[in-house]
């Protein structure tokens, strides 16, 4: 009735004509409604919408099921024509099972029973609030045929082969070479047809006069022999120290590791703080190297990454980041078929990049927990490397220049108020540094 | 030119040459360190069953299992008091290690999820569950279907703030 109301406010201000056409479309949607009325309620238990089945599965359901893939529970492609075939089990079933499944399987339901077992007595947590269509849409969702795999064939990946930038460089290059040697070539045949003019013409062309070779000039002048022989040695000495200095660097240092790990994806594009894995950073000397357990926190579920994530990999870094993830699965003993550890582990070997000699002393805690420094400051930009190298070099120089600059942060701190006043009169400044505070003295970082 | 050669010749997934070395490296074990004394060779072993760290803490006695989560769920409570009870570490410790897919907001909906990387991630104050201080803290110590173990990232002390926090959340969500 309301739609018709709507549609005579609508038409209000039409001719008198239109009267009669007005009410024939009031009257035909009425029986519209109606007809849409009978067919609904013969069929609201059946007509889901597989759309938003999918947002209620994936806000619902994901969490333990997977549709082709078992997860904590089974997987649910066509649960609803499997069990009618198989278990000979209605719609009012699973209704009953999805709502209070733990209600069924204490009421010995035999089949409810035999699910609960087989999943080792994992309760499915009672969904109480879906109501009959929610349950028809995501049973929709689960009806619906995989999605055909889109991307054909990878195409192998060749390292030597050179980026498809280069291919035009080259072509522009090689046009270049090509024209200089056709100038050359020019200059060559004019100079000669010259020469052939003078040559007929009988003009003598001035032959240039033997001169000193320069070299021999060079070897005579002791004065000029001075000066370069002190400069040779000067900048020999200036290379020479450079390279001693730097021997025992590792900045820059860029190992393979035995899983290829991204910081770019993991840290950048899905934002997990550094913390989230190197945890330990927080509480004690070693940032630590995450152990493989947090990798399967997330990885448990997570066990291919998407097309186009994969494709860029390839594409990008040659890298087969869902082999990665396997590599992982072998090492952490996770049987991903039967959801399962088997109990068969073996240790990853990663290679340690950043490493302090044994005489200097470092404390993460201190800087991260106490001193609220970023990661980064020290790492530099992780969460775009896509393999990690030291960013820093990690020197004593290094150490003490950051130590000079930085300022502490007291505020709001009763550990530094009283040395903080002390301090701020001795040195006559409002704000301390890190090196102030004692961040030089020797015996801090060596003992 | 000698400079130029030399770093031409250094890679970079090799470690650069060390001067007396024997000031570099360690005599004791380090962190992680390849050693024959010890099973499967490295350094890094478990600490014996049974063991206790040092302090006043104590061993998480209620079992890992579902009859455990329900006795979690409805006997333990949090051992902080009004004072303990820190919420600004509490969140700091939530959005490093339960934000990423639980939401800053506790509403399921963190980055992850939102990338779909990981699905089905409830609300906190989802009906179903009706969590509480135990549950979450079993959750948390244990994991629970999809959701991994967070005792290794999280002391004690840290969990009950974390779960303190949850609990806030949950009373904002339910508003």
């Amino acid at each position: 009735m309301k739609k018709s109301y709507q549609s005579l406010e609508d038409n209000s201000t039409n001719t008198m004509i239109q009267v009669i056409y007005r009410k024939l479309t009031s009257n035909f949607l009425n029986l519209g409604l109606v007809f849409l009325l009978t067919f609904s309620t013969s069929l609201i238990a059946q007509e889901g919408d597989p759309v938003k089945g999918k947002t209620l599965f994936n806000t619902n359901c994901a969490s333990c099921h997977k549709l082709d893939k078992k997860m904590t529970g089974p997987a649910l492609r066509n649960v609803e024509a499997r069990l009618a075939e198989e278990q000979g089990l209605d719609r009012e079933w699973l209704n009953a099972w999805i709502r209070n499944s733990a209600g069924m399987v204490k009421s010995g339901d035999a089949y409810a029973n035999k699910i609960y077992n087989e999943y080792n007595g994992t309760a499915m947590t009672a969904f109480p609030q879906l109501t009959d269509q929610d349950i028809s849409d995501i049973l929709a969702y689960t009806a619906e045929p995989p999605a055909e795999k889109v991307d054909g064939p990878v195409p192998p990946i060749d390292p030597n082969q050179p980026p498809t930038g280069g291919v035009s460089n080259k072509l522009i290059l090689g046009a270049l070479a090509i024209l200089f040697a056709l100038l050359a070539i020019a200059l060559i045949l004019v100079r000669q047809t010259l020469n052939r003019f003078a040559e007929a013409k009988g003009i003598d062309i001035a032959k240039e006069d033997k001169s000193v070779p320069i070299w021999k000039a060079f070897a005579q002048n002791q004065f000029l022999v001075l000066v370069t022989v002190i400069f040779f040695l000067l900048a020999s000495a200036y290379f020479v120290f450079g390279y001693l200095s730097q021997i025992g660097v590792d900045q820059g240092y860029e190992p393979v590791q035995p899983i290829h790990y991204s910081h770019r994806i993991h840290a950048g594009d899905n934002g997990i703080d550094c913390k989230y894995c190197h945890s330990s950073a927080r509480v004690s000397k070693h940032s630590g190297i995450p152990s493989l357990n947090i990798c399967m926190n997330c990885h448990k579920s997570i066990y291919e990454v998407s097309a186009e994530t994969q494709q860029e990999g390839l594409d990008e870094y040659g890298v087969d980041y869902n082999a990665e993830i396997q590599k992982l699965y072998k090492a952490v003993g996770w049987d991903d078929a039967e959801q399962k550890y088997t109990g068969e582990t073996e240790p990853v070997k990663w290679v340690r990049i950043h490493n302090l000699p044994d005489f200097a002393y470092f404390n993460h805690s201190q800087h991260v927990t106490v001193a609220g420094v970023e990661c980064q400051t020290c790492h530099g930009p992780v969460e775009e490397m896509e393999v990690m190298y030291q960013y820093s070099p990690l020197t004593m120089g290094w150490c003490i220049d950051c130590h000079r600059k930085t300022e502490v942060n007291v505020k709001d701190n009763a550990y530094y108020t009283k040395i903080h006043e002390q301090l701020s009169k001795k040195y006559g400044v409002e704000k301390l540094t890190a090196a102030q505070m004692g961040g030089l003295e020797c015996g801090k970082c060596h003992y | 030119m000698v400079f130029a050669s030399i770093v031409a010749c250094k890679k970079d997934t090799r470690p650069n040459y060390q001067f007396m070395p024997n000031m570099y490296e360690p005599v004791g074990y380090e962190a992680y360190q390849d050693s024959d004394a010890f099973p499967q060779g490295m350094e890094a072993q478990l600490p014996a069953e049974g063991s206790i760290p040092r302090g006043d803490h104590m061993p998480f006695e209620i079992e890992n299992t579902n009859d455990g989560y329900l006795l979690a769920k409805e006997t333990l409570i949090s051992p902080l008091d009004s004072m303990q009870i820190d919420s600004e570490k509490g969140k700091a410790l939530y959005d490093i290690y339960c934000g990423i897919c639980h939401g800053n907001k506790g509403k399921g909906q963190g980055k992850l999820v939102k990338r779909e990387k990981i699905l089905g991630v409830p609300s906190y104050d989802d009906a179903g569950r009706a969590i509480t201080a135990g549950s979450i803290y079993h959750t948390i110590y244990y994991g629970k279907n999809a959701m991994g173990s967070y005792a290794n990232q999280l002391n004690e002390e840290e969990r009950w703030q974390v779960v303190e926090y949850v609990l806030k959340l949950k009373a904002d969500l339910e508003k």
